[in-house]
């Protein structure tokens, strides 16, 4: 983790967000209007992803205290939104994954 | 490179693909549980990877951390009602955002001058970003919550206070990318891009909240990425450009079906406005009696209700969720047309209804609906009122011109349950209840749909 950003690997840096950018486009805009409040508690949950910097922060030999107490700080908020995050999204998940049995014949459309 | 560092960038990359896989599962509520697993299964590889791969020897801020996060983030999974999910969410974005500024300052502890021109710049644009996101959400937080008023506050010269700290926020940033060990600019920055994320939000009324949420998420995202450039680590990159795109579309998609500019949101400060450009519609709002409605909605063919933040507040889900269930077993056809902008977060209204065992093959977008409208018998309007007001589409000096309504006016018949004679929240006057096939029914939502379905029942 200790790369520096030399002009390299920020090219590959801006290719990786550029290419991430055009998923992220291309999968998001399927996603239907129903879901998108799960969907925004879920990409909050992987953005929770910026725990793993977090934990090197805390954690990591030879940082002064001051950082290691900030790091613990963030190692927390992360946790928050990663634990809550998914908790919430499959929560609500569940609640469309139910399926009512008798009027099936009805309201046909997805 | 050692073995471990490998494990931890294959498990980086593992993470990424998982990531996405889940989004995609997103596209139907059927597969999205499972996508969701996929995500989880990708976090955790992520942080058992760094775990390993990185030198690691004061476990007891980490063990505290991941313990202290994990209570509260599990009490908040289980306990947060569905209503308040607005209110959630603009406080996980305000905990990514200030994860992400807190790494940020710590990286300008520990590396401070050593660090390169590109990486000064990723940053400071992740501190700033993190910074004014996280007190923004919290004051998006608060409004949602009630803890602040939900209205507007506006002060004259506003816009150019606003400006003036937006200015020297960024002047600071650009000394401190030219004087790497200029720390106290680098701390002025920080505060001032904390004070400039109170002053965004603070303009911006409730009903609003949908664009801001958004638009939050998509700093929030955003500050992730910048992150992952500052630690040059791909899967921060890619999961928090991820995060800031979806949020990025969702602006769009809200700001949409309000027929306005992101700009105009930020800057409008639109519940504020007391509506002078009224058409003035003449005419009298017709009242009906219960069992004169029940008795209209018993003997319909199609019925399709209007469900608008005013059903939330009222907490009567479950009661429209009843009298449908009724309706049903008398064979009427029912279904829910939902605005995308109903709640106070996009989807809001759709998980409100979930909630409430409404079964998703009954919730209709407006783009699906709108056609059916003139062969509906009744349209039973709850709690809404711009989203359904025809002179969106008829008036082009109304306020709220051009902004995407669902047609309820082309409904054979229309009962407008309301809780009194006031207006909605942008203060304009509504032609639909004046209309002749209108009729209005006023009280609160909830008791009023339960004495429904009990005039339906004795029909």
């Amino acid at each position: 983790m200790k790369r520096l950003m030399n002009p390299a690997v920020l090219i590959a840096s801006v290719y990786v967000f550029a290419l991430a950018a055009f998923l992220g486009y291309q999968v998001i805009s399927r996603v239907p209007p129903l879901l998108h409040t799960p969907l925004m508690s879920a990409t909050n949950a992987i953005s929770g992803i910026s725990l793993i910097g977090s934990l090197v922060l805390a954690g990591k030999a030879h940082y002064p205290l001051g950082a290691h107490i900030l790091g613990f700080v963030a190692v927390t908020t992360a946790t928050i939104n990663v634990v809550g995050g998914f908790g919430i999204t499959d929560r609500m998940l569940k609640m469309f994954g139910k399926r009512k049995t008798e009027p099936a014949a009805k309201g046909v459309a997805k | 490179m050692t073995l471990q560092t490998y494990f931890m960038e294959a498990t980086y990359l593992v993470a990424s693909i998982l990531f996405v896989l889940s989004l995609k599962g997103m596209s139907h509520p059927e597969t999205a549980r499972r996508g969701m697993f996929m995500a989880e299964a990708g976090m955790f590889a992520a942080i058992v990877g760094t775990l390993v791969g990185t030198e690691i020897v004061s476990w007891v801020w980490i063990i505290a951390g991941l313990t202290i996060g994990s209570i509260i983030g599990a009490w908040m999974a289980i306990w947060v009602p569905m209503t308040a999910m607005p209110q959630r969410t603009a406080l996980s974005h305000a905990f990514g955002a200030f994860a992400a500024a807190m790494v940020g300052i710590g990286e300008f502890i520990v590396r401070g001058s050593e660090l390169g021109a590109i990486t000064r710049g990723a940053l400071g644009f992740e501190v700033m970003l993190g910074a004014l996101t996280t007190t923004g959400s919290l004051i998006a937080c608060g409004k949602l919550q009630g803890i602040i008023h939900g209205k507007p506050i506006q002060f004259r010269g506003q816009n150019i206070i606003n400006l003036l700290v937006a200015l020297s926020m960024v002047g600071c940033f650009v000394y401190f990318w030219m004087h790497p060990e200029a720390a106290a600019v680098f701390y002025t920055m920080l505060g001032l891009a904390f004070v400039f994320g109170i002053m965004l939000v603070i303009p911006i009324g409730s009903a609003d909240m949908p664009v801001v949420m958004s638009l939050l998420n998509s700093y929030a995202g955003l500050a992730s990425a910048a992150t992952g450039f500052v630690l040059g680590n791909n899967v921060l990159i890619i999961a928090g450009t991820l995060d800031g795109f979806s949020g990025f579309i969702l602006s769009v998609l809200m700001c949409k079906a309000m027929n306005r500019s992101i700009t105009n949101v930020l800057f409008g400060g639109f519940g504020s406005v007391v509506a002078e450009a009224t058409s003035n519609v003449g005419g009298v709002m017709r009242e009906i009696s219960l069992d004169d409605a029940a008795m209209q909605l018993a003997f319909a063919n199609r019925v399709v209700f209007v469900p608008g933040y005013g059903l939330a507040t009222a907490q009567a889900q479950h009661a429209v969720r009843e009298l449908a269930e009724l309706l049903e077993a008398r064979g009427v056809s029912v279904k829910y047309a939902i605005h995308p902008v109903a709640g106070r977060m996009p989807g809001h209204m759709n998980v409100l209804l979930a909630e409430a065992n409404v079964p998703y093959s009954s919730l209709y977008e407006m783009e699906q609906i709108n056609p059916e409208f003139p062969s509906t018998d009744v349209a039973v309007v709850i709690g809404a009122n711009d989203v359904v007001n025809p002179d969106a589409r008829d008036n082009p000096k109304s306020l709220i011109a051009g902004m995407p309504i669902l047609e309820v006016d082309r409904a054979k018949s229309v009962i407008v349950l309301k809780r009194g004679q006031g207006r909605g929240f942008s203060g304009l006057e509504n032609p639909l209840f004046f209309k002749p096939r209108t009729t209005m029914l006023y009280g609160d939502a909830k008791s009023t749909l339960s004495h429904l379905a009990q005039a339906v029942q004795h029909v």
